[in-house]
């Protein structure tokens, strides 16, 4: 029925976020995008539980929870590197590196 | 246990121990209580000896003499598997003679010392040391085991480093004492394959338990117990300083005097003869290795008496003595003459202690009256001596005794045990002859004995005198403390001979009846050839005529009055100069084995193995490795959080290729 439009559309949303954490440079955007992500298995998880029990939509709630923690988080972390750096662009987060 | 004294065996090394225990801690805290530290040190040796008769005499009312000797198991020592050691003490008949001798002669060697030590400021650890050597020295000879034995020999090599070392700032006595501690740990190498291939071949390691078992489980002059035999008298010979590992002996006279006495003459080197005695069944059952130990005895026995010819150390002759009376006793136990052994190796313990106690008193005297005059002479140099007679009259003729008894004049101890030696060998050479050539080294051997003993005596004690104008004044008698142990070691020396006066002249030979149970399986397989009492007679003619020509030649031959002191002393020459430098054995070993071994861990193990192998190769190299590599892939990591997912997403997408493919 609705399952295959529904597996495209998360398909192409996922390849986005993909696309956008390799190609973007901001942290908010790259950000966004692994949202975008979490957000495209979602529609995977409650696509698929129509046919496959209701596993799925629950599992749904525990990504949105983690996903909601790790906002916090990761905004948080952007917000300290930002005031530390005045920037966010990932190009001039690469400290691990030597010299 | 036996329900009579004899289970108070324990308490002679209890005793021994617990005096090393207090003077240890006297030594560590009040080093200056030497009344406390002398009442403990002779004390407790005093109080073993006592135990000692004690447990004698109850063993002579207790024991059938071919009953089992008396075992006591304390504790389980080492229970591995089918090793099953126990720490165990053995009373029989052989190590009751030992532990009379290690104690009697002990007691009167540390009644000497409190007066000779008097003076040192180690005197509280002298002691310590002292009591912990009697301590190793009655384990050793009460084992019941080879590792319990063991234990004391180790122990007595330990207490014998530190003695010899005991004046340790010179570096000449610490250089002394390694070196007796390496030539030993030679010998021991000996004796732990030995006891490795005893417990391979008969499943055990108590002496009882093996002595059962040998018979059956080893074939007589089989390749097995031929080698086993063979280390464990390599083991004798680091222990009681024979060909080729004796010349730590000589050096060991850096110790104090009375130390010498009692480790390097009466006891602990007397512990291989003690051995091959024990294992006498053992020595039975391998031919070649019992001609090995009496060759290398009779040969010991002749060339550190050709040494002690031309030794100006008093203490030096006296130690090539030591090192040639031990070659007579292994020529005894090797001939299979064990009783003959051990009676050599009693009769030595008193008249060698009363020599080197003798020696003692003398260099004591010479060392105040140098000390008095602020002189640096030598105190042990012969030249230095000379005329000594007339200011230590006691000493002159106690040592005088001892010079007959080792020389073997009758009736004095020496020469009944020394003549019972050789008339053994001669026996023996009727059965197999190349005893008759051993025989011949040790008579030569007997002459230089007599001939370099009255030598010492001529200018020690008669001749003019050579100290020093001003040092004469000075010259006493010893102590008493001195010289009343002598006293005693004197009457021993004289009449020890009691102990073992043979048939021949109407004497019931006690101690050869005494160590009978002891010697009997030995002796039944090897029997000593009987020999005609007139050809007895004849050997003792000849004993007796080659001691006589050796002190009668030594008074014609040698001229003190021609002496001069030792710093004026002219070099010798020729073979003279050879004999002077102990036939230069000292140098041969250094240039054929010590040179070439520092050579080689020097260049090949140090410099070439550790050093470039495995600090350069191994540890550095691996070091070098590690950062090569890093250094290669470190472009992977660009800190690049972008790279990262890029590197990531195309792994994810790869694996994902390879699921579905």
């Amino acid at each position: 029925m609705l399952l295959s439009p529904a597996l495209a559309i998360s398909a192409v949303l996922f390849t986005l976020g993909v696309a956008g954490v390799l190609l973007r440079r901001n942290a908010i955007v790259i950000f966004m995008c692994v949202e975008l992500m979490l957000n495209a298995v979602n529609l995977t998880f409650v696509a698929l539980a129509q046919g496959l029990g209701v596993g799925g939509q629950v599992f749904v709630f525990f990504v949105m929870a983690v996903a909601a923690a790790e906002a916090a988080v990761g905004l948080a972390i952007i917000l300290a590197v930002y005031r530390h750096k005045q920037s966010v662009s990932l190009q001039n987060m690469n400290l691990l590196k030597d010299g | 246990m036996t329900g009579t004294t004899v289970d108070l065996i324990w308490l002679a090394p209890a005793l021994a121990l617990l005096g090393f225990v207090l003077n240890g801690t006297l030594a560590l805290t009040r080093p200056t209580a030497k009344t406390l530290v002398s009442i403990i040190g002779a004390g407790v040796l005093l109080a073993a000896f006592g135990v000692a008769i004690a447990v004698f005499s109850a063993f002579t009312g207790l024991h059938a003499p071919t009953e089992a000797p008396v075992v006591f198991r304390y504790w389980s020592w080492i229970p591995v598997g089918t090793l099953q050691v126990d720490f165990a003490l053995q009373v029989d008949q052989l190590s009751l003679v030992m532990l009379l001798v290690v104690t009697g002669v002990g007691s009167l060697i540390h009644l000497f010392s409190i007066g000779y030590m008097q003076d040192d400021p180690g005197y509280a650890r002298y002691f310590a040391y002292l009591n912990l050597f009697v301590f190793f020295m009655l384990v050793l000879v009460l084992g019941a085991s080879f590792p319990v034995m063991f234990v004391g020999w180790e122990g007595v090599g330990l207490c014998s480093y530190l003695l010899i070392g005991f004046w340790f700032t010179a570096e000449v006595n610490a250089n002394a004492g390694r070196k007796a501690f390496i030539m030993n740990r030679i010998g021991d190498f000996g004796f732990m394959v030995a006891m490795f291939m005893i417990f391979w071949s008969t499943g055990s390691l108590d002496f009882d338990t093996v002595f059962a078992h040998a018979p059956t489980a080893l074939t007589a002059g089989g390749t097995a117990i031929t080698v086993i035999t063979l280390f464990l008298f390599l083991g004798c010979t680091g222990k009681s300083a024979q060909i080729p590992l004796y010349t730590w002996l000589p050096d060991a006279m850096a110790g104090p005097t009375p130390v010498s006495a009692l480790i390097h003459a009466a006891t602990m080197v007397t512990a291989g003869v003690y051995l091959v005695a024990r294992c006498n069944l053992l020595f039975a059952m391998a031919p070649v290795s019992s001609a090995v130990v009496a060759g290398v005895g009779a040969l010991t026995a002749l060339f550190a008496a050709t040494i002690a010819l031309k030794q100006w150390d008093i203490k030096k002759v006296l130690a090539y003595s030591t090192i040639s009376q031990l070659g007579y006793m292994f020529l005894a136990v090797g001939t299979g003459a064990m009783t003959a052994g051990m009676f050599h190796l009693v009769t030595h313990a008193f008249f060698k202690a009363l020599l080197f106690l003798g020696s003692g008193s003398v260099i004591f005297a010479l060392h105040r009256a140098y000390h008095h005059t602020h002189s640096h002479e030598d105190a042990q140099d012969m030249r230095n001596m000379g005329g000594l007679a007339r200011y230590m009259p006691w000493t002159t003729a106690l040592m005088w005794i001892a010079t007959l008894a080792i020389a073997g004049i009758p009736p004095f101890s020496g020469f009944f045990s020394k003549d019972e030696i050789l008339t053994a060998a001669f026996a023996r050479g009727a059965v197999e002859p190349i005893w008759l050539v051993f025989w011949g080294l040790s008579l030569v051997a007997a002459l230089l004995t007599a001939f370099y003993m009255t030598r010492l005596m001529i200018y020690t004690f008669h001749g003019p005198n050579r100290t020093g104008e001003q040092e004469q004044t000075h010259l006493h008698e010893a102590p008493w403390i001195l010289t009343g142990p002598l006293v005693i070691l004197g009457v021993l020396s004289a009449a020890g001979g009691l102990l073992n006066v043979p048939a021949l002249y109407h004497g019931g030979a006690w101690l050869h009846h005494w160590l009978e149970p002891v010697t009997q399986p030995g002796a039944a397989l090897r029997p000593e050839p009987p020999l005609a009492s007139g050809t007895e007679w004849m050997l003792v003619g000849v004993a007796v005529a080659v001691a006589v020509i050796g002190i009668v030649g030594a008074w014609q031959l040698l001229k003190p009055e021609r002496l001069v002191p030792a710093r004026n002393a002219p070099e010798e020459r020729g073979l003279a100069r050879i004999l002077r430098n102990k036939w230069y054995v000292d140098e041969i070993y250094d240039a054929l084995i010590v040179r070439p071994l520092v050579w080689f861990s020097r260049v090949v193990l140090w410099q070439e193995i550790d050093q470039r192998v495995i600090d350069g190769a191994a540890v550095n190299g691996a070091a070098r490795g590690a950062r090569a590599l890093g250094w290669a892939n470190r472009w992977i990591q660009s800190g690049q959080v972008g790279t990262y997912v890029a590197v990531f997403v195309v792994g994810v997408l790869l694996i994902l290729w390879r699921a579905m493919g």
